[in-house]
């Protein structure tokens, strides 16, 4: 277990309050121009060092990212976007960033300006966080008036802006590219890659994007090393991270422990354990709706890493941790998590707008034992379908989970839904989808 | 879920009070010059609070004449995000979070309660004409479940019993205190805290 000493968000919990100065107690902004002193270069080496991997799901390491960003300033300026759109289902950790540590952020901006050579920075916080948002800009209003930002921010003779844009309730606009669109104003529909953002980004010109988390943890690993953060964890999955546990738990919170914690250590030591016992557990999601299910034996024995995860078929995504227990309706609760998608799809690619409410409405039907019995290998082909056949990573995203659940639950979907299409065609049930079933020869 | 439908009655006129004005100017700062159509999802903000929250045709019409863009693209906008109300809605607005996390700690009991003691459809304003209720996907509050966003305030850890407190506060026109309605003050685990014990007893 991760010591108290060795948290980086002391304020998680909002126990000094979030104002610059308990900040500057807590030790933020404390030599932040000597840390710039040392250098683009150091800085950069620094985060490669510390082999922090973006948090915002993808896990993409940030001192390459960062090292992406040309290195002079041409014709073009550059310019730092943070990515607070944090909308995927159970994870609320970045809220607590911005109530509760927004000094942490700021300074992490400013440094992570100078490595990239920015001076305009953009903090896209989505809609539904307004009061969130307005303690963000509170914080940023006391850096303006301490001299920490703006011209010569904080002695380091660097200049930066910081602005917030609000978004207004687009899932979406978390992908790195729709963001972009919708800061320019536009409707949040990603753009292919390439070019990447870090060449022809925001308003054409190169810009970096990084999760709320990522940039926040950067002042810390660089005052105490990127040594100290690669120890933590094991390699290639260091450091610590704030680990989103809620459903049916009975404590449910957040907390920053360290990477690769045993998933069975997060439930049952931090959430006070499931509802009704161990044994009531049914499965559980472990990085966010869009990452593939774990039945309770992979959670019996499961490390939390990014590694870990992908070696049992799932991703750690934003660690958030949703449980599931034997109360529950499974089938349902995907069913639920398709509609999401389906709400929340952009419209843009032809397989995600209309697979997702295909799945959706499958999985529907499926809860309520309405479904025929080859529909299910059906429904795993409409996620085949969808996966990787989108400009963006929502098709991975919207299909991952339903294959999770095909993968692990299948008899107890076949078993709710025995019938055979030829009984469907008395029923007669008015989705156009599956018309071609009532069609076939031996149905 | 969210209605794109736009009203059948629409106001002839809208223009942006004196004090919208400057706000407007000064979010159209924040960005470079020539690219002050970045500022259209500010001002469809600002249009919707200002017109008892939701957004009329001509106020689309009135933005685009003021970001200098083509009034499509407003349009574009404000029917693609799910935040801007295209419809009346109620001066307290309820959004009732029902993705899976809010659900499996019984989010679904609150829209029973909506149904009850709002209106029995969504979008449909009560009969006091006050409120109007909707159901929402995830508010990003999941540690805190169920909860619901009312205006602009989130109101969490409620339970059916609670929710019909706060409506009946509501029809009085008195709007009861945001936050966890089980005390707590944060995301911190009630009771069992294992971490970051130092700071609490500080």
């Amino acid at each position: 277990m991760l010591e108290d000493k060795d948290r980086i968000f002391q304020n998680l919990y909002n126990d000094f309050g979030a104002d610059l100065k308990s900040a500057k107690q807590r030790g933020d902004w404390k030599d932040t121009k000597e840390i710039c002193g040392k250098g683009r270069e150091w800085i950069i080496n620094e985060i490669k060092t510390s082999e922090l991997r973006g948090r915002g799901g993808a896990g993409f390491p940030t001192g390459l990212k960062w090292s992406f960003a040309p290195k002079e300033v041409g014709s073009r300026p550059h310019y730092l976007v943070i990515n607070a759109d944090e909308s995927e289902p159970g994870t609320c950790k970045d809220r607590d960033i911005l109530r509760f540590e927004p000094h942490k952020l700021i300074e992490g901006c400013l440094i992570a300006s100078y490595a990239v050579n920015a001076h305009k920075c953009y903090i896209y916080i989505r809609g539904e966080y307004f009061n969130e948002g307005q303690k963000l800009q509170t914080a940023i209003d006391e850096a303006y008036k301490d001299g920490l930002l703006g011209k010569n921010s904080a002695g380091t003779d660097w200049e930066l802006d910081i602005y917030i844009h609000y978004g207004a309730g687009a899932y979406i606009c978390g992908e790195e590219t729709a963001l972009l669109e919708s800061i320019e104003g536009k409707k949040g529909q990603p753009r292919l890659k390439p070019p990447f953002p870090a060449l022809i980004g925001l308003y054409g010109c190169p810009t970096i994007i990084n999760n709320v988390e990522t940039i926040s943890v950067v002042p810390t690993i660089l005052r105490r090393g990127g040594k100290w953060f690669s120890s933590l964890g094991r390699p290639k999955n260091t450091g610590s991270k704030i680990y989103c546990i809620s459903g049916n738990v009975n404590n449910p919170c957040n907390v920053e422990e360290e990477m690769g914690i045993p998933l069975k250590e997060l439930i049952e030591k931090h959430a006070g354990g499931v509802i009704g016992g161990w044994d009531n557990l049914k499965a559980v999601i472990p990085g966010g709706s869009s990452m593939p299910l774990l039945p309770k034996e992979t959670c019996e024995t499961i490390k939390m890493d990014f590694d870990a995860c992908v070696e049992n078929k799932t991703g750690l995504g934003t660690a958030g941790i949703v449980v599931i227990n034997k109360d529950q309706d499974i089938i349902k609760c995907m069913a639920r998590i398709a509609r999401f998608y389906k709400h929340e799809s952009c419209g843009q690619c032809t397989p995600c707008r209309e697979g997702s409410g295909w799945m959706w409405r499958m999985l529907e039907r499926m809860a309520k034992g309405e479904a025929t019995r080859d529909e299910v290998d059906m429904l795993l082909d409409v996620t085949k379908q969808i996966e990787g056949h989108t400009i963006c990573a929502f098709g991975e995203g919207s299909s991952w989970p339903v294959q999770g659940l095909i993968r692990n639950f299948k008899e107890e979907i076949i078993e709710r839904n025995k019938f055979d299409p030829i009984v469907k065609k008395q029923k007669d049930i008015p989705y156009l989808v599956d018309q071609h079933l009532l069609e076939k020869e031996n149905a | 879920m969210a209605v794109k439908k736009i009203s059948k009655i629409q106001p002839e006129k809208f223009e942006f009070s004196k004090k919208n004005k400057e706000t407007a100017d000064s979010i159209i700062k924040n960005y470079p010059s020539g690219k002050q159509q970045s500022a259209v999802m500010s001002l469809l903000y600002l249009a919707q609070k200002q017109n008892d929250n939701w957004i009329p045709l001509s106020a689309m019409k009135y933005i685009a004449k003021y970001l200098d863009m083509p009034y499509i693209k407003v349009y574009e906008v404000a029917t693609f995000y799910s935040m801007y109300n295209l419809t009346p809605v109620g001066k307290y607005f309820f959004q009732v979070c029902t993705t899976t996390p809010c659900m499996l700690r019984g989010a679904y009991n609150l829209v029973d309660v909506c149904k009850r003691k709002i209106s029995e459809e969504e979008n449909r304003l009560s009969e006091d004409g006050k409120t109007s209720w909707l159901e929402v996907e995830c508010l990003g509050a999941c540690v805190n479940a169920p909860m619901l966003q009312l205006n602009e305030d989130y109101y969490e850890d409620l339970d059916a019993t609670k929710l019909e407190q706060i409506i009946d506060k509501i029809s009085n026109d008195e709007v009861p205190q945001p936050g966890s309605y089980r005390g707590r003050l944060s995301s911190e685990p009630e009771n069992t805290r294992k971490t970051l014990i130092g700071n609490k007893n500080a």
